[in-house]
């Protein structure tokens, strides 16, 4: 039986298309409304809600717990202060990524990691003689993203602390009489904050935020929605920008955090001395400058894109609905050499042109660099013209200010 | 302050800032001159009420060209167009049509009201749309002189000759009965339902004085179908805004391009000496130098006002004097205590999202049209209705509304009265109809602004308050527009220019005429 999340009661009730995805065992809403993009207009211009319980929770607690976690992640957690969250990697010992998530630091001895994919499993087995504990709390709480530019305003009239808190800060607060942890975190590269609420008191807390939200013209909003906004953010995404290498066939399916656009998190590491899982195998990379890939932004010519479909008598379709299969890069044209590969291509509305996620070769990562992107059109394999683009495409001041 | 400039611009409407855009991009020292106290022309917003933002004439976005938004790189200036998700039509006995963005539920939606027309429509929107696929390119280009036999002029003819010569056959005949016929005998072939009709025909009305069943309705719903939305013909938007943000937008980035922008700078005359214009004096006195002056105004104000029109040829002065304006809309504006209440929907109001529009028959905009023929107001007009704040929260304060209303028909020309008079009656019928469809609207009403034709005229400045500077009429159009031999952006007068809706391709804020002129200035000055 497919499982619902604690505020499906209620988010169930708003979702007029019956719509569903299946999302880490839990009904996950694909759309609210008949029109995503509409949805997504709410997370770029107003303010919108998405229920993100069905990410896997762990509380990380105990004396050791932040020595434990400096040793298994790749972004040194120690430079995480309590109050504060982190998004980080973590890696096998040949320096390729396993998966990607946030620490929120509760305490100097409590974290909460969220993620994508189970791992409970592998952590407790790098415990060893450290004093941690780790439980699984996936079922324990909701977690509510209120994003858009609006969200500050709807919140403040719930709780006041969100008023000064700092991107990626957390805090414990009251909404609807109910303690909550409210960070300002998200998905969607907007001003946005997340409510983790215990299940109890999920619908309470989300009642609020509806009622609140309402003269802000809050409407929920699906992982279609979130799909579109995350491109546009720059933010990855597992089983799309790159899958784990435990499940990987080949060393060719797997990536380095390098290699993911992520070499920002590695910053320090030839002095900091810290032991972590692939340390050494990153530490080589970086010397013998041996990545593969860079992952970049591209911006899609938009008069290639218009003189290719109207060349073959369609009209150029601006569709914001992303399409997550690979479309093959080249240096030149249909005749070129292959450089790499885009990973998610969208129309993106805010930027009013096609966008994409991509990973090129190194030497073809300078932003400027010109690329072309595979496409089909009318059955027939076609380039467009790209220019690579520094991540993300879309960043407004408002995400961090 | 400077007086000397490369090209002078009269007007900061929305062609005229797109054309100093252009031409400032381009390298020209370049100075855009408007009387208001703000850019925008007819194209504003204004916060008539505190925290109620007004569109008070033009006020949604869907003909502007999109190479505009990339050239001019409008999206590094705020450019932000909202989607509007689906249009409510309410009906006289309580029933609606709601159309969105979901196929499937549109055919079952058009199914309630006939299922005769639910595939219909599939096949309505894909002849449409080829045809519009078919004249898009005219929209984006300079009008070929049929006049002329220079080189470029007979191969802007031979272009054109092959472009019709390679459409098919049907698309082509789709074409010349939407340019020649009646919105109605063309909507009659498909549809039977007329909730259904009186929805797709409200778009060969708008602006012009033809009812639906009137030859040449065709031809305006031709050209609202052309407009596009992120790729998708006959799609409308909502400016964050609304389309006064949009003209911001334009003046930030024609400011970036070195353009100078002066306000409160009410041109009187253009300067000319022996034949070219050397600059323009101002009603203050000021007079500024430029070789290149280009009018954004309408085709009357650039040929009969601002320049002598003793010096022009004669023909050109008559085809002007006698050019169609006879505008036939007015706005009223409100803004609310709430959200409006349709009865039949109950408490729903996701139906306010995109247009709201009043014309639940043919028969009704058709009545609606027979009274502006013998000079009024309609009894019961067709009201194209926006609740922006549904699309864009930041329009109001939160939990009221601005709801934006364009109003058919209301002649420049009143028989036996004058706008003056009438303006109060005219606001009382507009929200009594309302009133209609809407129960308990008018004590939601907290401002109510009426804009008449006459206030278009005064406040903008467009000739009888036609809102596309000249009627869409198929003599005043392309090749024709603004007269036969002047549709290339020139004018008789060396180094003056015409940029306004009034030359091809035409009104609505499309910035096309805008662009099209600063791409004539340019190539000019080089040759």
């Amino acid at each position: 039986m497919v499982l619902t999340t604690p505020f499906h009661p209620r988010l169930s009730a708003l979702n007029t298309t019956g719509l569903y995805g299946h999302w880490a065992g839990y009904l996950s809403a694909l759309r609210y409304d008949l029109s995503a993009k509409h949805e997504y207009f709410g997370i770029r211009n107003s303010v919108g809600v998405f229920d993100t319980s069905p990410l896997f929770k762990y509380w990380i607690r105990g004396r050791d717990a932040e020595r434990f976690l400096a040793g298994v992640m790749t972004r040194d957690v120690r430079a995480c202060r309590p109050g504060r969250a982190q998004y980080t990697l973590w890696c096998d010992d040949a320096g390729y990524v396993l998966e990607d998530g946030v620490l929120f630091r509760h305490s100097e001895t409590e974290f909460l990691l969220t993620c994508a994919q189970p791992n409970l499993g592998y952590f407790s087995d790098l415990i060893g003689r450290l004093e941690v504990r780790i439980e699984d709390v996936t079922a324990d709480y909701g977690m509510l993203a209120v994003q858009g530019p609006r969200s500050r305003d709807v919140l403040a009239r719930l709780t006041p602390e969100v008023e000064g808190l700092p991107f990626f800060g957390l805090t414990q607060a009251k909404i609807a009489d109910r303690p909550v942890t409210v960070s300002r975190t998200g998905y969607t590269g907007d001003l946005g904050f997340e409510i983790l609420v215990p299940a109890d008191d999920a619908l309470a807390v989300l009642d609020a935020v509806l009622d609140a939200g309402t003269p802000y013209g809050l409407r929920p909003f699906g992982e279609d929605a979130l799909l579109m906004a995350r491109i546009e953010a720059g933010l990855l995404l597992i089983n799309v920008e790159f899958s784990s290498s435990r499940f990987a066939w080949t060393d060719r399916q797997r990536v380095t955090p390098t290699e993911l656009g992520l070499g920002w998190m590695l910053r320090g590491l030839e002095d900091d001395g810290r032991p972590f899982i692939g340390r050494t195998a990153i530490r080589r990379e970086q010397a013998q400058r041996s990545s593969r890939w860079s992952t970049v932004g591209l911006v899609l010519d938009w008069q290639d894109w218009d003189r290719r479909h109207t060349e073959a008598g369609l009209i150029p379709p601006k569709d914001e609905t992303p399409l997550t299969a690979e479309s093959m890069l080249y240096d030149h044209g249909e005749s070129g050499a292959r450089i790499g590969y885009a990973t998610s291509l969208m129309y993106s509305p805010v930027l009013q042109r096609h966008i994409a996620i991509a990973r090129v070769r190194p030497d073809r990562a300078a932003v400027g660099t010109t690329v072309f992107l595979e496409l089909t059109i009318d059955h027939e394999y076609r380039t467009v013209a790209a220019e690579v683009a520094k991540l993300p495409l879309f960043n407004p001041e408002r995400k961090t200010a | 302050m400077t007086s000397t400039y490369d090209a002078i611009v009269i007007g900061g409407g929305h062609n005229g800032l797109v054309n100093g855009a252009y031409l400032a991009k381009a390298g020209l020292k370049t100075l855009i001159l408007e009387r208001r106290p703000f850019v925008g022309g007819a194209a504003i917003t204004e916060e008539l009420v505190p925290g109620f933002q007004f569109t008070t004439f033009s006020y949604a976005l869907s003909l502007l060209r999109p190479d505009i938004i990339q050239e001019l790189e409008l999206v590094k200036h705020g450019f932000l167009p909202l989607l509007m998700p689906s249009s409510f039509a309410p009906m006289e006995n309580g029933d609606h049509l709601l159309l969105g963005s979901d196929r499937d539920q549109n055919i079952k939606e058009i199914t309630r009201h006939s299922a005769h027309d639910a595939d219909a429509m599939d096949r309505y929107e894909h002849d449409v749309e080829r045809v519009c696929q078919l004249v898009k390119p005219l929209f984006d280009r300079v009008p070929p002189n049929l006049f002329g036999t220079s080189p470029e002029d007979l191969a802007d003819l031979h272009w054109l000759g092959s472009l019709l010569g390679s459409a098919d056959r049907k698309v082509l005949h789709d074409t010349v009965r939407l340019l020649t016929g009646s919105a109605a005998d063309f909507l009659d072939d498909y549809f039977e339902s007329e909730i259904l009709k009186g929805y797709l025909a409200a778009s060969g009305i708008i602006g012009t004085k033809v009812g639906p069943m009137s030859p040449g309705s065709g031809l305006v719903l031709l050209f609202h179908k052309l407009g596009e939305h992120d790729g998708h013909f006959g799609s409308w938007a909502f400016h964050k805004g609304g389309n006064g943000g949009f003209t911001q937008v334009l003046a930030r980035a024609a400011q970036a391009y070195g353009a100078e922008i002066r306000l409160d700078a009410d041109v009187d005359t253009v300067i000319t000496k022996e034949g070219r214009a050397i600059g323009v004096a101002l009603a203050d006195g000021t007079e500024l130098t430029a070789p290149t002056v280009v009018s954004a105004l309408d085709p009357r104000r650039t040929f009969t006002e601002l320049v002598e029109p003793r010096e022009l040829p004669a023909d050109l002065v008559e085809n002007i004097n006698r050019m169609k304006f006879q505008g036939t809309s007015a706005k009223v504006n409100f803004a609310l205590d709430g959200a409006p209440r349709y009865p039949g929907l109950g408490d729903r109001t996701d139906q306010y999202r995109g247009f709201v529009n009043i014309g639940p028959s043919m028969e009704y905009l058709e009545r609606a049209f027979d009274d502006a023929k013998y000079g009024w107001y309609s009894k019961r007009p067709y009201l194209d209705c926006a609740i922006q704040s549904f699309v864009d929260p930041d329009m109001a304060p939160p939990g009221k509304h601005v709801m934006s209303c364009f109003v058919q028909y209301a002649p420049y020309h009143l028989k036996g009265s004058d706008w003056d008079t009438e303006r109060q009656g005219f606001g009382d019928t507009v929200q009594a109809t309302l009133e209609s469809f809407f129960p308990g609207f008018g004590d939601l009403v907290l401002h109510r602004e009426v804009v008449t034709p006459l206030d278009i005229e005064r406040v903008v400045g467009l000739t009888e308050g036609n809102i596309f500077a000249g009627e869409f009429f198929a003599p005043q159009m392309y090749f024709f527009r603004p007269a036969p031999g002047w549709s290339q952006y020139r004018t008789p007068i060396e180094g003056y220019y015409q940029c306004g809706s009034g030359t091809h391709p035409g009104g609505c804020v499309m910035g096309a005429p805008g662009k099209l002129a600063a791409g004539q200035i340019i190539r000019d000055r080089r040759d």
